[in-house]
């Protein structure tokens, strides 16, 4: 016999599920606007693309156990886990348990949610026990996560974080509803199991026992009613508010894996970021125009929360400093950085820089190509180094922009003006490939991450650091080693702009004792000097510097060496040790300053450091 | 009554102005200096501005008549400074100890470290030298010549380096080196008739009688050339000599010049001996670093702690004439204090 | 007024009132900085750009602080944004934000 089980109780869930669903269609529908054609038909055909099973298993792995975030912070993960994963099981097994229980192929959806208010017993119910057993673990599951999350608002200290992000009203609506969703649940499903015995080891004790003190079957009825309007409130608030992250996250995931990636524009991937943050707040420590200047506003969790209300707020666009600290820890990988420039580039859509005036190339040619870069010429002692070394290695080599060159572009390019840039780009371009290099070395950073990122070059590009420590094992110089300590500072945009942490460090420790510090690789802080924070001020500077001195000099090592001439720059007039490049360190250890060996063999060696 | 002691910390100009006539008035004087001998920065100077007189005559005037009941301390440092009831113990780092009713600091400037300017090149290229060096070379009458030896035909004075300059982490202006400056280039110009000398400035500020006077000689008769902009940076050239380009701003055009010679005018900063007795004594530091008396117009000597007094180039960028008058100043101060 | 038969040329003359000062305004409220400069010259001394064409920011400046617009708009675009006079700027303005906002108010972008 076919009937539907119904009682007007489950109204307000079933309406708040239809309503969650047109909005989401509704934002879904927005977002797919944003699409390039092409996108759209790698979008509908991905699921056909073989890539499902690795998408589902991260699916799994990321928005349901949180692997991430159990990095990050294993206690904030366990709650996302407990959460996520708990409910989810709980809403899987209540279907199958549901749907063997009525056996036939389609049920209400709300059948299963309130299934235990249909049942009237357990008997000729196959697998009752087990089922009942799980649902109920999962329930306790779940709720030992509330636990926590109610704990971490009271003491957040105890998650390692000073303060989680702070909640808006709407979030505080879902927020509460949420937690009371499953408490109801416990109590409607414990009271009716009293009636009924069909609860498990915990409704059904539970039930037990506040029966013997409570109207149970008068209670049960209004405690359904309350675990379904707690429903629809959450699933109504969804949508607006940071929970939104949950089906996002799952998108982005696919996304992801389709090969999508951050563009030059503000498009849908961007979007579907924007939304995955769910304000987890773990960045929110990371920042330090929070920590050295207060302000709190810039970092992803609230900057990202802006965007996603049409609330942008410009100081957190235009001031931070696209250091990268926050985007290292998220759990979520959101590409914040990107995200920034991208919003810079719609705020400055009408600017343009013209450049007609950039003088054609001439026609020098080397194997191996140094440019030094704008802010090098600010710091001789770089410059004159690593020329030093070349020479004394019997490198042969053309300074590109011996007296100036035309900038690399990356200025202009995280000011959000790629159009502007890439006029500059390909004039260097240009310079750089007619000269035959075969490799590009710089000793900026700044240079150095758009020479890799968006020159078309096709030879190898390298910082300085990396460059001289091949000569060092090559044998083409030799340094001696030295009893000092010295301290090294990672530049942002070398270390996790370009990723290299490594080779300055085996050059150090050639020369000297190097101190490894708590903020130092990944975590390493920004001098200050940032050309992505464009509107801080110069006193604002000299306090973040000032800040990020007193860790990196809290070993009191000998120098401080640092491997960017903005970040020299930035830190010198306020350091009470001396500090240096590290192609200066390497100059000043070097045991012989001039070449003497026969240039056949120098031919050779070229050959194995030019060619890599 | 008995005897009055005052001790007198930093040896130059003003310490020893000071301690001479506190002396005079009858006090007790124990004159403490870290360096070797007495005399500051006269020591380093040859010649003093607007009228080029030898650094050597004030020297030796200070010298003259010198008391021989001042006690010279010399390479004495203080590490601590302590108080019992109304007078002070100084505890030096060879342990002695002194006793005194009054301190009168006189510590004194240093000069900017002109390598911490280092697109300027000062310690990297081999032909950029400073002011102090430039003063040297004139008082050990060593031949002005670049490093390859050749008799320079161009020179550069640089004006403001590390003064006025937020970079540099100096605010103030130092008073005093623009018409430094203008007294090297004129001397220089005598030294080597040939040359041709430019100075690069950004204001030139000739506050004192005779230094407008000394700047319009230089035009009239030695013919320096005056250029309104600041210098980026200079780079060397192949032969060692420097190519500067900076903005000519009065005609609004780009300027490049090549000089055989750069000559940066250093700026005058708080002393470490200034910074050190400063922080020992708990007394109030400008925000350039210098000492803060109680009231600049009213009190210039007086500071938070009472019984400790101020003069001369510890409080700021100052010619020797305001040094000399501020040491005696500060004498008449003292000598109302104990007296009452 | 007595009228002497000639008239002067208006490029010849800075004339206060007839300068427009309401960009200058509105890029001191994006960016205080713009009223430390003391025109000394160090910007335009080292300028990336000012070594292929005639550009000086100093000059930018004061002509924007003068209320003339048009000699602002005809050099403003050609600055690279390379950073270089920022850390060079004995007054510490924020050259580089200073030449993106006047970039923006120019061509119609919301400054803030
Ligand atoms: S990129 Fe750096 S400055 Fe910007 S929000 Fe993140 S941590 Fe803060
Ligand atoms: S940006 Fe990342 S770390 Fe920050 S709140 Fe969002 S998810 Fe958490
Ligand atoms: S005296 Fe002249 S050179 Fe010295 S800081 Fe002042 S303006 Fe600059
Ligand atoms: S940012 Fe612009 S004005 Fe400043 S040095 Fe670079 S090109 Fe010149
Ligand atoms: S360097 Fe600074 S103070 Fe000098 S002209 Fe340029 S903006 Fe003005």
């Amino acid at each position: 016999m076919y009937y539907i089980d119904y009682d007007p109780f489950v109204l307000p869930f079933t309406l708040g599920v239809l309503a969650l669903l047109v909005m989401l269609f509704w934002k879904f529908f927005q977002w797919w606007d944003k699409l390039q054609p092409e996108d759209r038909i790698v979008i509908r055909t991905g699921l056909r693309s073989g890539k499902l099973l690795a998408i589902l298993k991260e699916v799994f792995l990321e928005s349901l156990i949180h692997r991430r975030m159990w990095k990050q912070n294993p206690l904030q993960g366990y709650m996302h886990m407990t959460f996520a994963f708990g409910w989810f099981m709980l809403i899987l097994i209540g279907n199958v348990e549901s749907r063997i229980h009525s056996g036939v192929e389609f049920n209400m959806p709300y059948y299963p949610i309130f299934f235990k208010f249909f049942l009237d017993s357990n008997e000729g119910l196959p697998f009752s026990k087990s089922f009942t057993f799980i649902m109920d673990f999962f329930l306790l599951l779940v709720l030992s996560g509330l636990v926590l999350a109610m704990f971490k608002r009271v003491n957040a200290k105890l998650y390692g974080m000073k303060k989680p992000a702070k909640p808006e009203a709407i979030d505080r609506i879902a927020l509460t509803a949420l937690w009371f969703i499953f408490p109801l649940r416990l109590l409607a499903e414990s009271f009716t199991s009293a009636v009924t015995g069909t609860g498990g080891f915990l409704t059904g004790n539970l039930g037990e026992f506040l029966s013997g003190w409570l109207p149970a079957r008068l209670l049960a009825y209004p405690a359904w009613w309350s675990y379904s309007v707690a429903l629809s409130v959450f699933f109504v608030c969804m949508p607006f508010t940071r929970y939104m992250h949950i089906p996002a996250e799952v998108l982005l995931i696919y996304l992801r894996h389709l090969g999508f990636k951050p563009s030059k524009t503000y498009d849908f991937f961007s979007v579907v970021e924007v939304n995955s943050c769910p304000s987890c707040g773990v960045c929110v420590e990371s920042c330090q125009l929070k920590s050295s200047l207060g302000h709190g506003n810039i970092v992803p969790a609230y900057f990202l929360r802006g965007l996603k209300k049409d609330r942008e707020d410009m100081q957190a666009v235009n001031e931070c400093m696209l250091c990268g600290r926050c985007q290292q820890v998220c759990p979520v990988g959101i590409h914040v950085n990107d995200i920034r420039i991208q919003r810079r580039d719609l705020l400055n859509k009408q600017v343009v820089f013209n450049y007609p005036y950039l003088p054609p190339p001439d026609h020098q040619k080397a194997d191996v190509v140094y440019f030094a870069g704008c802010m090098t010429h600010l710091t001789p002692g770089i410059k004159r180094s690593v020329e030093n070394i070349l020479k004394a290695a019997g490198i042969h080599y053309l300074f590109l922009d011996k007296e100036g060159g035309i900038c690399c572009g990356r200025p202009l390019q995280i000011a959000g003006l790629w159009d502007s840039a890439r006029q500059l780009v390909e004039s260097n371009q240009r310079l750089i490939r007619q000269s035959g290099a075969r490799l590009l070395l710089t000793s900026c950073p700044i240079c150095l991450k758009v020479f890799r990122e968006e020159y078309d070059l096709r030879i190898p590009v390298m910082h300085h650091s990396q460059y001289l420590v091949q000569l060092i094992e090559a044998e083409l110089i030799n340094v001696a080693f030295s009893s000092r300590e010295v301290s090294y500072h990672d530049p942002c945009e070398l270390g996790r702009g370009c990723g290299i942490f490594e080779e300055p460090r085996q050059l150090i420790s050639r020369i000297a004792g190097l101190q490894e510090i708590t903020a130092g690789r990944e975590k390493s802080l920004c001098c200050g000097g940032s050309l992505g924070g464009l509107s801080l001020s110069f006193q604002e500077r000299k306090r973040l510097a000032s800040d990020a001195l007193k860790q990196l000099l809290a070993g009191q090592p000998d120098l401080l060496i640092t491997a960017c001439p903005l970040c020299k720059k930035t830190f010198q007039p306020l350091s009470p040790v001396g500090v240096m490049d590290i192609a200066e360190f390497l100059y000043t250890a070097m045991e012989q300053k001039t070449r003497t060996a026969q240039p056949e063999v120098l031919i050779n060696c070229n050959e194995t450091v030019a060619v890599l | 009554m008995m005897t009055k002691t005052v001790a007198v910390i930093g040896g130059g100009p003003a310490g020893m102005e000071a301690s001479k006539e506190l002396a005079f008035n009858g006090f007790q004087v124990v004159l403490l200096e870290s360096g070797a001998r007495l005399g500051g920065h006269m020591n380093q100077w040859d010649r003093l501005f607007p009228n080029k007189r030898p650094a050597g005559e004030i020297l030796e005037s200070l010298y003259r008549n010198f008391p021989g009941s001042i006690t010279v301390m010399t390479e004495t440092n203080i590490t601590s400074i302590g108080r019992n009831a109304d007078r002070f113990i100084l505890r030096t780092a060879g342990r002695d100890v002194i006793e005194a009713d009054a301190l009168l600091v006189c510590t004194g400037f240093r000069v900017f470290d002109a390598i911490l300017k280092e697109e300027y090149g000062y310690g990297i290229y081999d032909n950029v030298i400073t002011s102090v060096d430039l003063e040297q070379w004139f008082k050990e009458k060593r031949p002005v010549l670049t490093s390859h030896g050749r008799v320079p035909a161009t020179v550069g004075f640089i004006h403001c380096v590390g003064s006025r300059d937020e970079k540099s982490g100096n605010l103030h202006c130092s008073k005093v080196c623009c018409v430094t400056a203008v007294k090297q280039a004129v001397e220089l110009k005598e030294k080597l008739p040939e040359a041709r000398i430019f100075c690069f400035y950004m204001d030139l500020r000739m506050f004192g009688l005779g230094y407008e006077e000394l700047y319009k000689e230089s035009q009239e008769k030695y013919r320096i050339q005056f250029i309104r902009g600041r210098l980026s940076e200079a780079f060397e050239n192949m032969d060692g000599s420097l190519m500067a380009k900076v903005e000519d701003t009065l005609t609004a055009k780009p300027l490049r010049i090549n000089l055989d010679l750069l000559v940066l005018m250093v700026g005058f900063l708080p002393s470490d001996g200034t910074a050190a007795i400063g922080s020992l004594l708990g007394l109030t530091f400008n925000p350039n670093g210098f000492l803060q008396p109680r009231d600049g117009h009213l009190q210039p000597h007086d500071t938070e702690q009472q019984g400790v007094f101020l003069a001369g180039s510890c409080k700021g960028p100052k010619n020797l004439e305001e040094t000399l008058a501020d040491a005696r100043s500060a004498v008449l101060r003292i000598r109302q204090y104990l007296t009452n | 007024m007595p009228r002497w038969g000639y008239k002067i040329h208006e490029d010849r003359q800075v004339i206060w009132e007839e300068g427009d000062f309401s960009l200058v305004e509105r890029i001191r409220l994006a960016e205080p900085s713009l009223c430390l400069c003391i025109s000394c010259g160090t910007c335009a001394s080292g300028c990336t750009a000012a070594q292929f064409t005639d550009f000086s920011l100093r000059r930018v400046i004061i002509q924007l602080q003068r209320g003339r617009i048009e000699e602002v708009r005809q050099e403003i675009d050609r600055c690279m944004l390379c950073g270089k006079c920022i850390l060079t700027c004995p007054r510490g303005v924020n050259t580089r934000h200073l030449v993106l906002c006047i970039r923006k108010e120019l061509s119609g972008d919301v400054l803030y």
